[in-house]
């Protein structure tokens, strides 16, 4: 059961400007070199579309292992239920996880039967992690315990394996409603909560992405469990990344600087990464086609 | 991606109280604003177009608070450098500026607006290095604001007939003598000089003792815009020339932005004649938190409101009003929060709290806050580092602040706020208005009514609600009872520019 009945309020005017200030943070020479590795390292590299075939999941697989230029692996490839066991293949042997979206991604508008037997399928084939889409439709409809249900249920299900709950923020109509549904994850036992899909014209944005981390901070401080973070889609540069970290480390902490518990979905990140990498290696901007494409 | 959970914080961290501070901490690497600031080793004053220096010959030095480094030489104002500035301006006045068209007018305040966007990164480290603030601050705030104002008022200049009331025609006053602070060089300037130029006046103004730069940094771009001689005139120095002005006989308004004890020395000295004068003096504003307000922004509030530009601010929220029921978890929340507040070199983009502007306003402020520790207050401040040289005080605030306590009624103007409690909506305006004071008040809860309401009762010319410290040109700004009379900012601010027919 749903453990509070309310969650705290949120303003818009104040979240905004202190989001605003995350990203006019200026990492340096060694500083940015440092968190340019971190993020690599706490992507989740992502292909979701229709048109995935196992010929390009084994690449982007390849490249979340090496990216090239000595660059570390990423955290996680990313795919849907199909390809998890193409996916488990290609990485295997390498740190890198796979996680499988499920449950009726992106809409989430099935029985809760079939979402399960969605992630079982998942499971199966050996998902590391699980990214499940909470039901928007209940929520707003107002059944927050349907909600709290369906995320205890799939989480049950996956035992160990880590659940992040894609709350799909852009959807939900209000900075209170992010709040309370990144609330109402938590306590239902999400191991991370995830902005979006990336199926929609709002994805992660810094404000966004603040409401979320306060109630991980704040389910923190009254459990003292440290659970995680992913924004997803839309982050495309390194200088949006990296304010991400600075929201990271000035919200909850150098604990969550960490791919077990900060992660950032993303397909074209990667790239733009490499490149500033290699900028910050070498003094100047490298041709953008010598970057490796999967 | 398994990770264990612990049951209790205690169990991993020992600290339940905030975000864990680990040596994971990102590291941000030093990042200066490298854009020169041009800084001539000497200026005299700028009196009819020309820079001139002191009649009596003595210059002081400017000095950076940050390091203590001496910045230039400027000259040492006398009561006849006020006289010779005043002439300049009445000739101006009468020559130049009175008879010509106002859409002329209008173009050349335009074009200061303009001018000062294009320099915007010279006069914003030009300021952070005369007055100790943030690069941060500076360049977002300070000199995008000053702009502004030059921009707002250059579209009232030839619209004049419509800020008169009763079908009144408006005229221009004449000269104008103006004297502005250290906490915003550039601004207070700007607030003064654009206002009086549209109006159709001319202007003597008098920067502070301690950061002139920028007002002259300021003339030399109104002589590159080609302003007629004399229209704008800046004499430096401290309080002689400061008082010389403000009782000189051939000026025709006075504006006047600092303290409250110099501001009642300017209106007695005024007494019975009939130049009008406005103050915008000191202030001891209360930042009410209700406990349906949303804490996470109202704690943005309470940084903005007190620890924005070291605090030395007339309008600083300086007494946070807290709910009796959430005043532990205010306090635990800005505690955490303090320990992501970076102070040191102003000049480095990532710094949040610079320098105190002069070691006289450090010595006060620390002699407030031993004060407060006397009378049995409890400090607490950041635990971050404080630069070895330099004028630097942490971000502080007060718990066990008792009504009657110096650091409950007295303006700090430093980065210290002062924590009470109330429980009562009627309690806590009782509590803001409890002050000689009334410049500001903020105001937070999530109940658009009780904000209606208790905004409505506060003695304050400005009230926030759910922010705190957001200007804009086209809204007035001043105070009520010490904190003075008069508004700057919007058609309030222009009229005190103004004569009516009769």
């Amino acid at each position: 059961m749903l453990s509070f009945a309310s969650s705290p309020v949120v303003d818009a005017v104040m979240l905004e400007a202190r989001a605003a200030d995350f990203s006019k943070r200026s990492l340096k020479r060694e500083a940015k070199r440092a968190a340019i590795d971190l993020a690599i390292r706490c992507i989740d590299l992502t292909t979701l579309e229709g048109k995935d075939s196992p010929g390009k999941v084994q690449s982007m697989c390849a490249k979340a292992v090496f990216p090239g230029f000595g660059a570390p692996s990423v955290a996680a490839v990313c795919v849907y239920p199909n390809m998890v066991a193409v996916a488990k293949a290609a990485v295997a042997g390498s740190s890198v996880k796979v996680a499988s979206v499920a449950t009726a991604f992106p809409s989430g508008l099935s029985s809760l039967d079939v979402k399960l037997r969605d992630t079982e399928a998942a499971l199966s084939d050996g998902a590391d992690e699980i990214d499940m889409v909470i039901n928007r439709g209940a929520f707003l409809a107002g059944d927050e315990q349907l909600v709290y249900n369906e995320v205890a249920a799939v989480k049950r299900l996956c035992g160990d394996v880590h659940v992040k709950a894609i709350l799909e923020a852009g959807e939900l109509g209000s900075y209170d409603a992010i709040r309370r549904a990144s609330d109402l994850c938590l306590d239902a036992g999400a191991d991370t909560i995830k902005t979006s899909t990336g199926k929609i014209g709002i994805s992660a944005t810094l404000p966004i992405s603040l409401v979320m981390c306060q109630s991980i901070h704040a389910f923190y401080q009254r459990t003292g469990e440290h659970r995680g973070f992913k924004a997803a889609g839309g982050i495309r540069t390194s200088k949006v990344a990296l304010s991400y970290l600075v929201l990271i480390d000035e919200v909850l902490g150098g604990d969550w600087l960490d791919p077990d518990l900060f992660r950032l979905g993303a397909s074209s990140l990667l790239d733009d990464l490499l490149l500033q990498r290699e900028k910050e290696r070498t003094g100047r901007y490298p041709s953008p086609d010598i970057i490796p494409k999967d | 991606m398994i990770k264990s959970k612990p049951a209790a914080a205690s169990a991993r961290n020992g600290n339940g109280n905030g975000a864990q501070r680990t040596s994971k901490r990102l590291q941000y690497a030093t990042s200066r604003e490298s854009t020169p600031a041009n800084i001539a080793a000497s200026y005299g004053h700028y009196i009819g177009g020309k820079f001139v220096p002191s009649s009596g010959g003595e210059t002081f030095a400017t000095t950076n608070p940050a390091t203590g480094e001496v910045l230039s030489r400027v000259a040492t104002g006398t009561p006849e450098d006020v006289d010779r500035a005043v002439a300049a301006a009445r000739t101006a006045y009468e020559k130049y500026w009175k008879p010509l068209s106002p859409a002329r007018r209008a173009a050349y305040v335009y074009r200061i607006a303009r001018a000062i966007s294009e320099r915007a990164r010279e006069l914003a480290v030009l300021e952070t290095l005369d007055n100790g603030k943030p690069i941060k601050e500076s360049r977002d705030f300070d000199v995008p604001m000053a702009s502004a104002h030059f921009f707002y008022y250059a579209g009232w200049a030839d619209k004049l007939e419509y800020a008169a009331r009763g079908g009144r025609m408006p005229h221009s006053r004449g000269v104008v003598g103006s004297i502005v602070p250290w906490n915003f060089p550039l601004l207070m300037a700007a607030w003064k000089i654009a206002p009086a130029l549209a109006a159709g006046n001319t202007i003597v103004l008098k920067p502070a003792e301690t950061t002139p730069l920028s007002a002259l940094r300021l003339a030399e771009i109104c002589a590159d815009a080609d302003l007629p001689p004399g229209v704008l005139n800046i004499v430096t120095g401290d309080g002689v020339a400061g008082a010389a002005l403000a009782a000189h006989t051939g000026i025709d308004k006075i504006a006047f932005t600092g303290s409250t004890e110099v501001g009642k020395a300017i209106q007695r000295g005024r007494a019975g004649s009939r130049i009008p004068i406005t103050l915008e003096l000191g202030g001891k504003a209360a930042n009410i938190v209700f406990a349906d307000a949303p804490l996470d922004a109202a704690i943005e509030g309470i940084v903005s409101g007190i620890y924005f530009n070291q605090g030395h601010v007339c309008c600083a929220g300086s007494r946070l009003l807290v709910q009796e029921s959430i005043h532990d978890e205010v306090v635990a929340r800005l505690t955490e929060r303090l320990e992501t507040m970076r102070i040191g070199d102003p000049l480095d983009k990532n710094t949040d709290i610079g320098a105190i502007n002069s070691q006289a306003q450090l010595d006060r402020i620390k002699e407030l806050v031993a004060s407060g520790i006397a009378e049995g207050a409890t400090l607490h401040s950041q635990t971050a580092a404080l630069p070895e040289t330099g004028c630097f005080f942490p971000a502080s605030f007060f718990t066990g602040v008792g009504p009657g306590m110096r650091i409950a009624r007295e303006e700090i103007f430093g980065p210290v706020l002062s924590i009470m409690t109330f429980r009562t909506a009627d309690e806590a305006i009782e509590k803001a208005n409890n002050t000689r004071y009334g410049l500001s008040a903020g105001v937070w809860t999530d109940k658009g009514s009780k904000s209606m309401y208790v905004a409505g009762k506060l003695k304050a010319g400005v009230v926030w609600c759910s922010t705190f410290n957001k200007f804009d040109p086209s809204s007035p700004f001043g105070g009520y009872r010490e904190s003075g009379f008069g508004r700057e900012g919007g058609l309030e601010g222009l009229r005190p520019y103004l004569e009516l027919d009769p």
